[in-house]
């Protein structure tokens, strides 16, 4: 990292030697902001601080998520001027905007440690059983040589994203009457109008929010979820977003984005900071909804929740928010892993509270069903509630 | 409004596009209270000819910043409103089919009438002519100067729209294929405001400066109650916006915005109370709180919020 220049020695490399600093801290600070940023200031005064920052902040940041990183990097980089000369106090004091990581503070600690189920020792030699036999096996009891293959399968998938109907408008052979066209066909015929042109409104890909549960319980399943949610991600990018749940809400969608399945997973692995902890479903449900599902995320989005539905929490403030998010979105869809098992109940508190609010209940313990619940995601039917 | 008097006022005081402050005080002149960084931000838009990104909350003050500013610049303030499918017909120009249409036909029948022979490139030209073309805001922004340009809601629109944008503000021209290039004599002022209910796209952001609002501390939002609503007692002012910043930290579907705190000591004005106290507050609560939940929630709180 260069050292710091004083703006009176030289200001264009001070100024630069600052976006350098940004850049570090994680900005997306390119050519144009830059030069975006030194006309700002040529436009204001440079010896002012108070301007200084401005014209940083309006031109080098883009998200409220830069800012308090603009801040910090700012106060260390243009030291405070020595008491008495006039220096105006810079760190915003306005409250931060909200993060979107939302943290929320675990009142009760740490999670449940509970049943790994143990990293089974067992060698599955039935490698020849080929993949038919391995895609309706349990994804929790497979051993490191089926889930190595297993995750090429997962690779393989191909899923279509679900689709609704756009309002914008494209040529086709009925629908309105297309004008300018119609107008443009006629000019060609003398003025003549042979055929009305028509135009329709098109298709675009439906949102798609997945919420992974990667609490204590829901460990054994967590890896091969996430390399579902990658696969669903790579297919489209744009309008889909993964959070994991726990203890608190994490965003995933950018770490995932990577091409690479191994890199991707490494990331999301370290961006998630409450791996197999407790799970309090109500509460970071409500942060999702707060943070990203009112303001647009989640409004006709295909919302599917994976988790098993233990609550630590209050299961009436599950209840309600399932019951919000079933208001915004077109379709929520819970998949729970111990659905497929013999002898399954929806008895957990967390699951008794939000099945009424639910589209479908379905099984996500093999490769089998998460090829399901693909099918389930794409149909466009909003049914009621139906159980698996 | 009466933009006339206002730029009077303006010029009374200062150029109000000399200097951040100057401009402050301007648009302190319109009842818009803006901070340094407001200022600053909008300052720099004017003499960067860069569009203004304002994002934050909804209600606080993004679509009033961009009519006080046309107002503190006299210039008209022309808004395009965004939406999904959202084109070029309906941001930048279109023409008029069905007049086209007509006129066609009418040339044809006196030429048939006449016996003459029609000439087609005339034809064509009459055709394509100015009378015939609709022009939508961005095409008016262009034409019209000074003029402020309020892109609002551009997280409504799609990448389509958001791609077409990006090339007609960095040129401030658009090119008409039958006319010619249209090109704006002073750039009109461009704000662009977003509520966050989807991530616009880089591309966009960095032609643009980046500004971020905030709800706005105690004093100045009593502040703007006073100058927004003439003849509101202080203490109503103050009261209202007490009650309000506690609203904001209980726990909300939608915490209200300054906007709505406008609303509400407006209908409190209206029902003729002095000040604010649990029944009037409860008649009024709809002009603050939007969800059936909420209103519930700080209904039954509503003894300890107004508690001082």
């Amino acid at each position: 990292m260069p050292a710091p220049v004083t703006v009176d020695e030289d200001p264009i490399a001070a100024l630069v030697g600052f976006t350098v600093v940004l850049r570090h801290a994680g900005l997306n600070i390119t050519t144009d902001r830059v030069t975006a940023f030194l006309s700002a200031v040529d436009q204001l005064d440079v010896t002012s601080r108070v301007q200084t920052y401005w014209a940083g902040r309006l031109t080098l940041c883009s998200d409220p998520d830069d800012l308090p990183r603009y801040d910090r990097a700012f106060a260390d980089w243009f030291t405070p001027p020595r008491e008495g000369s006039g220096g105006t106090e810079l760190i915003d004091q306005r409250k931060p905007p909200p993060p979107k990581l939302a943290a929320l503070t675990s009142p009760n600690g740490q999670g449940e440690s509970d049943d790994s189920e143990g990293d089974e020792e067992e060698q599955f030699l039935a490698r020849a059983s080929g993949n038919e036999v391995l895609r309706h096996r349990d994804l929790a009891e497979l051993s490191p040589a089926e889930r190595e293959h297993l995750r090429r399968l997962l690779a393989l998938l191909k899923p279509d994203p679900p689709q609704r109907p756009s309002r914008r408008l494209h040529p086709a052979r009925r629908g309105f009457s297309d004008a300018h066209r119609t107008l443009r066909a006629a000019l060609r015929n003398g003025g003549e109008i042979r055929e009305l042109r028509k135009r329709d409104h098109s298709v675009r890909p439906r949102k798609v929010v997945l919420l992974i549960d990667v609490s204590g319980s829901m460990e054994p399943y967590a890896d091969a979820l996430l390399r579902f949610a990658h696969v669903v991600v790579r297919r489209a990018p744009a309008s889909t977003e993964v959070f994991t749940i726990g203890t608190r809400l994490t965003r995933v969608t950018r770490e995932l984005r990577m091409r690479d399945p191994e890199r991707a997973l490494a990331a999301t692995g370290r961006a998630i900071p409450d791996w197999s902890g407790g799970t309090r479903l109500g509460e970071v449900l409500r942060a999702f909804i707060d943070r990203w599902g009112q303001r647009g995320a989640a409004r006709r989005a295909v919302v599917v929740v994976f988790s098993d539905g233990w609550e630590r929490g209050d299961t009436e403030l599950l209840g309600s928010q399932c019951a919000r998010l079933a208001r915004l979105a077109h379709k929520v869809v819970w998949v729970n892993p111990h659905a497929g098992k013999d002898g399954y109940a929806p008895i957990q508190g967390g699951i008794v509270a939000a099945l009424p609010h639910l589209n479908q209940l379905l099984a996500g313990h093999s490769l089998a069903t998460l090829e399901k619940l693909l099918e389930v995601m794409a149909s466009s039917d909003g049914g009621r509630v139906t159980r698996r | 409004m009466a933009a006339g008097l206002c730029v009077r006022h303006a010029g009374l005081v200062q150029d109000p596009t000399s200097s951040p402050t100057a401009l402050a005080a301007a648009l302190r002149e319109t009842g818009y209270l803006a901070d340094d960084g407001l200022a600053t931000a909008a300052f720099l838009a004017m003499r960067m000819n860069r569009p203004l990104f304002c994002e934050g909350e909804p209600g606080t003050g993004k679509t009033a910043l961009a009519q006080a500013l046309a107002q503190v610049l006299g210039a008209e303030l022309i808004r395009l409103q965004c939406h999904e499918g959202i084109d070029a017909s309906q941001a930048l120009y279109d023409w008029d089919f069905p007049r086209q249409l007509l006129h066609l036909r009418s040339l044809e029948a006196s030429a048939a009438a006449s016996g003459e022979k029609l000439d087609a490139e005339a034809v064509e030209a009459s055709l394509y002519d100015q009378r015939f073309l609709l022009a939508r805001p961005i095409l008016r922004a262009l034409r019209t100067s000074p003029s402020v340009l309020l892109v609002d809601e551009i997280d409504r629109a799609d990448d389509e729209f958001e791609a077409f944008l990006l090339e007609v503000l960095t040129e401030h021209a658009v090119t008409i294929p039958e006319l010619g290039e249209v090109k704006a004599e002073t750039p009109p002022v461009v704000v662009l405001t977003s509520n966050r209910t989807r991530e616009v796209h880089d591309a966009l952001k960095r032609r643009c400066l980046y500004l971020w609002l905030d709800h706005p501390d105690l004093a100045r939002e009593i502040e703007i109650l006073r100058s927004r609503i003439p003849g509101i007692p202080e203490r109503l002012a103050t009261e209202v916006a007490t009650a309000v910043r506690k609203i904001r930290q209980t726990e909300l579907l939608k915490p209200p915005g300054v906007a709505e705190s406008l609303d509400w000591a407006r209908a409190l004005q209206l029902v003729g109370a002095r000040h604010l106290d649990i029944e009037s507050a409860a008649a009024t609560l709809g002009a603050v709180l939007k969800y059936r939940e909420d209103a519930d929630r700080v209904r039954a709180q509503l003894d300890t919020l107004l508690a001082s």
